[in-house]
């Protein structure tokens, strides 16, 4: 219990202190000054990463936060450095991630007059933060930012913004600290209703085909482990949403698939064949479901979520778990039989053979000489044995990466899932560097959406990092192309894209780099580049007009998935 | 089926709960017919009632997204059968009219007082459903209408456990 009189600003980054913050991602501003004043005494402490544009900062904070345990934080200014944090704040909204934004502010006597970079923040970010909340005097400072950081990762975690004006920050104030740790109108532990528990054991042990779906829940949960026990233990095939991809390893025997719109055709097909359908932290997203009216009506449906609005929200739940998944999946394999379901088992085989074949020949006749996203894929997942941390933009790069990446390790894959936001890997990956530094951390992106961000190039070249750079050049905004030739008649409006050379400009940023157009370079290539010192950049030319399959299209059943 | 709810919202005293608790309803492009906001019989804790019209499920899952604002500490929803609700109008005509006896019966069969009179103008106060306030309005549309103003909905709930109650359970389950 430490009292002296500091300024707000150095009551800030003490408070940071004291939630064990050692990386901000960031960007300076005239209304933030007095905080990156107050930084600056804390060099040694806190690694301040400078980005080259606030939505750099934001995703970086959510690649930082998804690898590790720890909730990112970001700094800064208000007005255009603010608004610049809003896709980073909806899409970590959307995707459960812990943040704190901390924003400067106008002082509190220009609020609302239209002030030089005033912006209402607090008003714009209201529908895409967890909480958020303006301080105006000093002395907030402390407990606010102990609310902040205690509402961001509880429960189901998600991002805070605090504004903070720049008199508050410059006001001189009592520091004294204390952890939150409970909040009267915020329940973010829900009780355990062992009832309910006990009806979904019931139904489990009766059930001839049941069926796991588990979303990134499990990981946010820290559930690995009890997965592991109860999946073990009663011999339930599992599938994966996107954002769950290594919660469950890739190449355990029960594991039989990626769900969704370009998921395998097994577990899609599965979903309206089983009995009983057993959803754990995950939400039915429509990605995932397809049309609802025709999804899963033959099972009986438990749903495990922390977030009491998620149940009953997509599909009725006939028993609803309102839980952590950890608690919630201690309590349950200790209530069913151990079982096994060789037969059902072998169904999840047959039909991903089906898929497997179908997508061989397919691949065979289309224009076999070109490289294919899929092969740099599985070839980097051999080398590196699905341990990679694999970050991904937003497109078909980001399907077959899913697809064909084996993900055996936990908050391995990082990926925009809800907001699908294109730009979102170059900036994620540099942040996940930092969260896992002992990891290889291999962005995979696509010729587009690297453009969206590509200043961030900036970023690896002053703080030195390692980080892998795949682009998978296939000269269009690929994943509209596809919908473009399914869907509109090939009429290819606006997707064709001319980019300059990706090699010459890494290397322009003092990144190492290198182009390969043939499959006869590629293993030499991918190694190379693991095997380099620093950050690396590889372009690899691959089919102009390849296509993402299988695919449920927009409107139709998970049962229509298609192979072709 | 679309339904009248009337959904009561428990929040903290934060600045811009209104707000927070508006947009999940335009979000769902929900359009809210009234609204009101007081401090509840807890100091401190504030009541908004809100009155709109839809569908259970989607009445429902509001209420579940309401509830996860974390300054929100419970929302209710109910059927007009569940509570007990009133409203109040204010009527503003020319003082003139008195002397022309029809509207001191209009006032005494409507069950309405006057607020005030004025040399110039009078206000008239009615407290009940929205028919019989507007009921009101009709009857003394003849006498010209001044000006007008209806309050939103307030309603309290036939069955339901005090909020201290749920309090002391939030309290203890935390
Ligand atoms: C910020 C943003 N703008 C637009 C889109 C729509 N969109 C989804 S995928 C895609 C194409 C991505 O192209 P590219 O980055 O080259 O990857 P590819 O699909 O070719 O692998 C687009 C434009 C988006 N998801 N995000």
């Amino acid at each position: 219990m430490t009292e002296l009189k500091i300024t707000g600003a150095q009551a800030l980054i003490k408070s940071l202190v004291e939630e064990n913050v050692n990386t901000i991602f960031g960007y300076p501003g005239g209304a933030i000054m007095p905080i990156y004043d107050a930084l600056y005494d804390y060099t040694d402490s806190i690694n301040h990463v400078l980005v080259r544009h606030e939505q750099g900062a934001i995703h970086a904070a959510q690649g930082y936060a998804r690898v590790s345990d720890k909730t990112g934080v970001v700094f800064a200014t208000s007005g255009p450095g603010a608004t610049n944090l809003i896709t980073g704040l909806a899409d970590a909204l959307i995707d459960s991630t812990p943040l704190v934004c901390i924003t400067g502010q106008v002082a509190s006597h220009l609020l609302g007059t239209d002030a030089f970079q005033e912006t209402d923040i607090i008003g714009i970010s209201a529908p895409i933060t967890k909480w958020n909340y303006q301080i105006t005097k000093a002395h907030e400072i402390p407990s606010v930012i102990a609310k902040a950081f205690f509402i961001a990762s509880s429960g189901r975690p998600g991002p805070v913004l605090i504004d903070i004006t720049k008199d508050a920050q410059f006001e001189s104030m009592q520091f004294y600290y204390e952890k939150c740790t409970k909040i009267r109108s915020y329940y973010p532990n829900p009780e355990l209703n062992k009832d309910s528990v006990e009806e979904a054991a019931k139904l489990i042990n009766q059930a001839k085909k049941p069926f796991l779906l588990i979303g990134q829940g499990i990981m946010l949960s820290n559930a690995e482990n009890e997965l592991k026990e109860f999946v073990e233990k009663s011999g339930i095939p599992v599938a994966s949403t996107l954002l769950g991809l290594g919660a469950f390893p890739n190449n355990h025997p029960l594991y039989v698939g990626y769900l969704g719109m370009h998921g395998d055709y097994a577990p899609n097909i599965k979903t309206n064949e089983c009995d009983v359908l057993i959803a754990i932290g995950m939400r039915f997203d429509d990605r995932v479901t397809g049309d609802v009216s025709r999804y899963a009506k033959q099972a009986k449906v438990i749903h495990i979520e922390i977030d009491a609005s998620e149940l009953h929200k997509i599909i009725k739940a006939d028993v609803p778990i309102h839980a952590d998944a950890k608690e919630a999946l201690k309590l349950l394999t200790a209530s069913i039989n151990k079982n096994q379901h060789d037969l059902w088992l072998e169904e999840f085989k047959s039909a991903k053979k089906t898929e497997v074949d179908t997508l061989k020949q397919s691949a065979e006749i289309l224009h076999s000489e070109e490289l294919k996203m899929n092969e740099v894929i599985e070839l980097l997942s051999e080398i590196t044995h699905g341990e990679a941390i694999v970050v991904t933009d937003v497109g078909q790069h980001q399907m077959m990466a899913a697809r064909y990446y084996q993900f055996n390790k936990s908050k391995s894959n990082i990926t925009s899932g809800g907001l699908g936001t294109m730009g979102f890997a170059l900036p994620a990956a540099i942040g996940a560097k930092f969260g896992a530094p002992k990891n290889t951390v291999i962005a995979i992106i696509g010729d587009g959406g690297f453009q969206m961000t590509v200043q961030e190039l900036g970023t690896i070249l002053q703080s030195k990092i390692d980080v892998k750079i795949v682009i998978l050049n296939n000269r269009f905004l690929g994943m509209v192309r596809q919908w473009q030739q399914l869907f509109f008649e090939k009429r290819y409006s606006f997707t064709e894209m001319i980019s300059p050379d990706f090699v010459a400009l890494a290397k322009a940023y003092s990144i190492e780099a290198a182009k390969i157009e043939n499959r006869a370079n590629l293993k030499d290539a991918l190694l190379k580049m693991l095997n380099y010192e620093g950050s690396y950049l590889l372009e690899v030319m691959v089919a102009k007009e390849e296509n993402v399959f299988p695919m449920v299209p927009t409107g139709a059943s998970v049962s229509e998935i298609r192979l072709k | 089926m679309e339904k009248i709810y009337t959904v009561s919202v428990f929040t903290e005293n934060s600045i811009g709960m209104l707000n927070r608790i508006t947009i999940i309803f335009t979000r769902r492009h929900l359009n809210i017919d009234s609204i009101t906001a007081s401090e509840s019989e807890v100091k401190d804790v504030f009541r908004y009632t809100i009155v709109l019209r839809t569908s259970k499920e989607q009445v429902d899952k509001v209420i579940g997204q309401i509830e996860k604002l974390v300054d929100v500490l419970k929302a209710f929803v109910h059927e007009e059968s569940e509570i007990v609700h009133q409203e109040i109008a204010l009527y503003k005509i020319k003082t003139d009219n008195l002397t022309n006896g029809s509207v001191e019966k209009v006032i005494r069969e409507n069950y309405a007082r006057i607020l005030t009179v004025d040399p110039m103008f009078m206000v008239i106060e009615k407290t009940g459903h929205v028919e019989e306030t507007q009921l009101l309005f009709e009857k003394l549309k003849p006498f010209g209408i001044l000006e007008f103003a209806r309050s939103g909905r307030v309603a309290v709930t036939k069955p339901m456990k005090e909020l201290s109650t749920y309090l002391k359970e939030i309290e203890k389950s935390n």
